[in-house]
């Protein structure tokens, strides 16, 4: 018998050929997906070129031109165009032309792309998103996306784990967001740093499938390597929906040995703000309300999906953006676009003044599509709030779900949706 | 390896939109890159560092995203080798595979300060801190990473495996 095992020891160990792993333990693995966008992949398109053995498989490579697309100047057209003639050249499968794209950590799981008990690697720190659905995913620089896309193969250390259990009802309008800025409050951005986060408990069991893709996603900003969750028959029915690939599951050992197993109360998770200048500064919204806001932005990798376009829907309907405060809203894929527009939530979007633009990453990595001036404030659904993140270096980014980014915009400062009825 | 050069001391938790802003990523041309290293965190940087410069930093260096701009970029800006308490994952992973020598040293980084001359001897993990006299060691690299380090970088070292390869297949 192995030893018990967490679920990335157990799924670094299937994909290293090996019965057992420990912890410190480095691997070479062979990779079911490898992934890079606009910004990323260049670089790896020249380390492939430089290996010279062309792709492993070109049915498991992707390429998602998201950062800098559309096109947002002659450099940025000059990135994709690389990435373009790459996938043509390459005949790569998985490759997503403007128009048919979406934000890559929302694209890939709503395609069933990636399915539980994949071993992935994406050229993308958001990569962990797809923990979510029990798959262990991390993300890599350029030169380790082009060695894998070379080779189908990388090196790992294998992680220690730390298991979060949420258990019980969240505090009123909290959700997943508030889950995940509630944890990184409480351990620090590198409180998981080198480790595999994995996530359980009854408040875990009953987010839904988009909830935990959330979750899994900000895990990097606990300097997490992955953050997975265990697969139920919430997340069978999601993958079989969008994918006929078989899976399979890997779940922990009962007696997995943890490097920490931390218990948290949900009703201790009330709706927070992490202020600038890092994701651990967390604060309740109810401590927040004298922070005015001059942009909301609500879409990107950790809340751009359908539901996070219903959540703030639901608060603007019949409302208006404040005066003086622009509402970004920028679903994450062509299908939570046409999601919005059948459910009628691009009316109430539109009539409540905000921006709607086809998906794109811009505004979150400060790219384009609603850049800070000196001193200005956005309340943003994404995921990360340093220096200069979202423009000048002294605007500052507020982090949120997204009612109550939403919220904010309809009341000029950091507001529950209750604040404003 | 040897390096000797001045010391640039940060704190904690620099991270990759700091050490180069998205804005600049529409290229991966590492001089135009170095040209904006660190501009948003110290603005008198780039006008500094001088060839073989050290930056020396405490926890979570290079935290954030996984941009391979941001060793890129601080590579090309001359900096010869960084110095930290601990360096975030992917940065970690980076820095080793594109060739930016990389030491962890918690006492080092507590006794050196801004401007010290420093010498580092990457192979043995010694650091001397030559304005004060002070020698410190840094966790030695475990041998796989070693020989990574060893082949030049993540990419010769696959060259060199994938021609191996080959010629067992011939053999």
């Amino acid at each position: 018998m192995p030893r018990p095992m967490t679920m990335a020891e157990k799924i670094l160990a299937a994909h290293a050929g090996l019965p057992e792993v420990v912890p410190g333990q480095l691997v070479e693995c062979d990779l079911d997906l490898v992934l890079a966008n606009d910004i990323t992949a260049p670089i790896a398109i020249k380390t492939v070129r430089e290996i010279g053995a062309g792709v492993f498989d070109r049915k498991k490579i992707c390429l998602v031109p998201d950062h800098y697309a559309p096109n947002k100047d002659i450099k940025s057209a000059e990135q994709t165009k690389i990435t373009r003639d790459f996938a043509h050249e390459h005949k790569i499968t998985h490759y997503y032309e403007q128009g048919c794209m979406g934000i890559e950590h929302a694209l890939l799981p709503e395609r069933g792309v990636v399915v539980p008990g994949d071993l992935m690697i994406g050229a993308d720190s958001h990569t962990c998103t797809y923990g979510g659905i029990g798959a262990f995913s991390t993300g890599v620089g350029s030169t380790d996306a082009g060695v894998g896309m070379a080779t189908g193969r990388a090196w790992f250390k294998v992680p220690e784990a730390i298991r979060f259990v949420v258990d019980g009802e969240l505090a009123d309008g909290a959700t997943a967001k508030d889950i995940i800025l509630h944890i990184i409050g409480m351990i620090g951005v590198d409180g998981a740093l080198y480790c595999a986060m994995e996530f359980a408990g009854s408040t875990i069991e009953a987010l839904s499938v988009e909830g935990r893709l959330t979750i899994a996603n900000m895990a990097i900003e606990a300097g997490g390597k992955a953050g997975l969750f265990e697969v139920d028959e919430k997340c069978r029915e999601y993958v079989r929906a969008r994918s006929s690939r078989e899976f399979t599951e890997y779940h922990p050992d009962p007696d997995a040995q943890y490097k920490q197993v931390i218990h948290i109360n949900a009703a201790d998770i009330v709706p927070c703000v992490s202020w600038p200048h890092l994701p651990s500064n967390t604060h309740p919204v109810t401590e927040s309300r004298h922070i005015t806001v001059d942009q909301a932005v609500i879409g990107s990798c950790t809340n751009g999906r359908i539901e996070d376009m219903r959540a703030a829907a639901e608060v603007l309907r019949g409302r208006k953006v404040a005066d003086g405060v622009r509402c970004i809203v920028i679903p994450a894929t062509q299908k939570v676009w046409l999601d919005c527009v059948h459910e009628g939530l691009m009316d109430v979007f539109i009539n409540a003044n905000c921006v709607v633009s086809t998906p794109t990453c811009g505004p979150c990595l400060g790219g384009y599509m609603g850049i800070l001036a000196a001193g200005e404030r956005c309340i943003s659904t994404t995921n990360r709030n340093f220096v200069g993140r979202m423009g000048d270096p002294t605007s500052e980014v507020y982090l949120a779900s997204p009612a109550v980014a939403a919220a904010s915009a309809v009341a000029g400062h950091i507001a529950l949706p209750s604040d404003i009825a | 390896m040897q390096f000797k050069g001045t010391v640039f001391r940060y704190g904690r938790d620099i991270d990759t939109d700091v050490i180069i802003p998205a804005r600049y990523l529409n290229t991966s041309d590492p001089a135009e890159l170095a040209k904006h290293c660190l501009e948003d965190l110290d603005n008198t940087f780039t006008a500094r560092v001088k060839p073989g410069d050290i930056i020396v930093a405490d926890e979570n260096f290079g935290c954030g995203s996984s941009r391979e701009h941001a060793p890129v970029a601080i590579k090309a800006a001359g900096v010869s080798c960084v110095i930290a308490k601990s360096f975030a994952r992917i940065f970690y992973r980076n820095s080793i595979n594109m060739g930016l020598p990389i030491l962890e040293c918690a006492e080092a980084v507590d006794a050196i300060s801004e401007g010290d001359v420093v010498h580092v001897d990457a192979d043995t993990g010694t650091i001397t801190d030559e304005t004060t006299g002070a020698v410190f060691h840094a966790a030695p690299f475990p041998p796989f990473i070693q020989e990574i380090i060893n082949a030049g970088g993540l990419v010769a070292r696959t060259k060199a495996k994938l021609a191996a390869e080959a010629r067992t297949g011939e053999e």
